[in-house]
């Protein structure tokens, strides 16, 4: 284990939405710089910086924000790492706090994604003149809905149709019960793109994507970005009182892959390295589920929902519809869960998601949350996974106590 | 004389079409597609194993919303072929959640998906219901 505590000392997300008139860069720089100050510190303090970005290409978005607001010559990673990448940002950051590389370092994940639909399986390209392999299957034309489906809301819907077999309970409505919940959660959360509460029938009766996922249980493609400061523990210790009692400690910070198992390329096996990474978080962390006062789930389809409440061991294992069906989830019950509105309201502008989250738990533990605070809250556990795949889990805890 | 290619490589055409898979000599982990190594054991010497063509369906999604040119709806399934699991569409039943089912036994069938501009026809291969 690492000599080094590491705190969130600074932390920001901007409005997830369409944001026409700002670039990457803008959004960026608006979390980069709204972080600092919130932490009280500048970019002349930090060390390192780790941030990502994927629909920029090759940018090196890690250097166009430095150009943006502050070159100082420390360290840039940008780092990709599919729907993960915030959290894998943050984790960068984490290691080199703990290996007593740096004191302060800043994490900065963005995404323009507002109209982009569906982000793979891409337009089927009109067959060739004449058959000629490609690819490592030797594919004569584009499988996409010839074997199977590429597109992300059938691969979810596949994995949640699968738990709810193995266990029973889960069905259409089930899953757009868990939908609706979170489009309640997001009417409180003034950041989210989506902040309308959605009855049972219209988003049962919405725009069918991939049974059984409508569109408002899918993930909104949206703009956004989302940055946090980091600071070591001896290095806290020297700042304001109103810094340290402000501060969020990172009592886990941990990144998985996930491990072989028959079928795991067949299907994105989304179970193995969220319950590899929760075990080692809790672990880490000298805490449990039942501690938890919120959590933020990577919630991509109300149909990754389920799976993810048994995965991250909120409920027995095998139980996860009566969890749902017990109010456990909603913001009222013993474990609210995406109080932010989660990625189907507030939004998943990619990148971002992975700090976001963490800023929504953050959030929270300052008592800072208004109308949507939860009460109380001293614990919090961060969750994203990106396929395929990569899964971050941070456990926070509050540092006003 | 062949005026017919199977749509992928790991498909077997002939009088009992099947599907083929990589099977790492070291564990016996499966893959469909052309490898370097074992995912499981790293090994690298691997042997066709033909896969049953009959199995039953673990998991399934009814594909409505798709990138232009797909054509909707369509059904995506995981299906298990005696232990081997296997990505492909479930055809010759209706996309409706009331006459697909997880659990339901399948078998496989191949279909032609169009002939290129010299006369050949790539066959593609889907899961029906096994009556």
């Amino acid at each position: 284990m690492g000599s080094e505590d590491v705190y969130i000392l600074g932390i920001r997300m901007t409005k997830f939405g369409k944001h026409k008139e700002l670039d990457t860069v803008d959004l960026a720089t608006e979390a980069t710089l709204a972080a600092l100050k919130d932490g009280g510190v500048t970019m002349k303090d930090m060390n390192i910086i780790a941030a990502g970005n994927l629909m920029g290409g090759a940018m090196p978005i890690a250097q166009v924000i430095q150009k943006a607001c502050g070159q100082t010559g420390i360290p840039a990673y940008n780092v990709s790492n599919a729907c993960a990448t915030g959290a894998t940002a943050l984790r960068v950051v984490c290691m080199s706090i703990k290996a007593g590389e740096s004191d302060f370092g800043l994490a900065v994940g963005v995404e323009k994604l507002a109209g982009a639909g569906l982000l793979a399986g891409g337009a089927r390209k009109k067959d060739g003149k004449s058959w000629e392999r490609s690819g490592r299957y030797g594919a004569v034309a584009s499988v996409d809905g010839r074997i199977g489906t590429d597109i992300m809301p059938g691969v979810f819907a596949q994995i949640g149709m699968e738990y709810g077999h193995k266990y029973g309970g889960a069905n259409f409505e089930l899953f757009a019960e868990i939908s609706r919940k979170n489009h309640s959660h997001s009417t409180l959360n003034p950041l989210a793109a989506y902040t309308k509460e959605m009855t049972l029938e219209e988003i049962m009766g919405d725009i069918m994507i991939a049974y059984p996922n409508t569109r408002p249980m899918c993930s909104a493609n949206c703009d956004g970005a989302a940055a946090a400061v980091l600071v070591s523990g001896t290095k806290l210790k020297t700042l304001s009182l109103e810094q340290q009692r402000r501060a969020v400690k990172v009592s886990a910070s941990i990144l998985t892959s996930d491990p072989y198992e028959e079928a795991c390329q067949v299907l994105p096996n989304v179970n193995t390295l969220t319950r590899a990474a929760a075990k080692q978080a809790y672990e880490a962390a000298g805490v449990g589920p039942k501690d938890l006062d919120l959590v933020e789930l990577h919630d991509c389809f109300a149909t990754a929902e389920l799976v993810h409440y048994d995965n991250l061991m909120l409920c027995e294992e095998g139980n996860a519809v009566d969890f749902f069906k017990s109010g456990a989830t909603w913001r009222t019950g013993t474990t609210p869960v995406n109080v932010s509105g989660g990625l189907q309201s507030k939004g998943h502008p990619i990148a971002a998601t992975g700090i976001a989250n963490v800023w929504e738990v953050c959030h929270h533990l300052r008592g800072e949350a208004g109308p949507r605070q939860i009460e109380g809250a001293k614990v919090g556990l961060a969750h994203v996974i990106g396929l395929a795949s990569a899964c971050g889990v941070h456990i926070l805890e509050s540092n006003s106590a | 004389m062949s005026d017919q290619i199977p749509f992928v490589n790991y498909l077997a055409l002939g009088d009992k079409p099947h599907l083929v898979a990589n099977e790492c000599t070291s564990c016996g982990a499966r893959f469909f597609d052309r490898r370097n190594a074992c995912a499981s054991c790293s090994g690298t010497e691997f042997k066709d194993a033909a896969i049953s063509t009959q199995g039953e369906v673990r998991t399934f999604t009814i594909v409505a919303f798709a990138a232009p040119g797909v054509d909707v709806p369509y059904i995506s399934a995981i299906v298990d072929c005696d232990g081997t699991s296997v990505r492909a569409n479930l055809v010759n039943v209706p996309a409706d959640p009331d006459h697909v089912k997880v659990g339901m036994p399948v078998k496989l069938t191949t279909f032609p998906i169009g002939k290129d501009e010299e006369g050949v026809e790539a066959i593609n291969f889907g899961f029906e219901p096994a009556a």
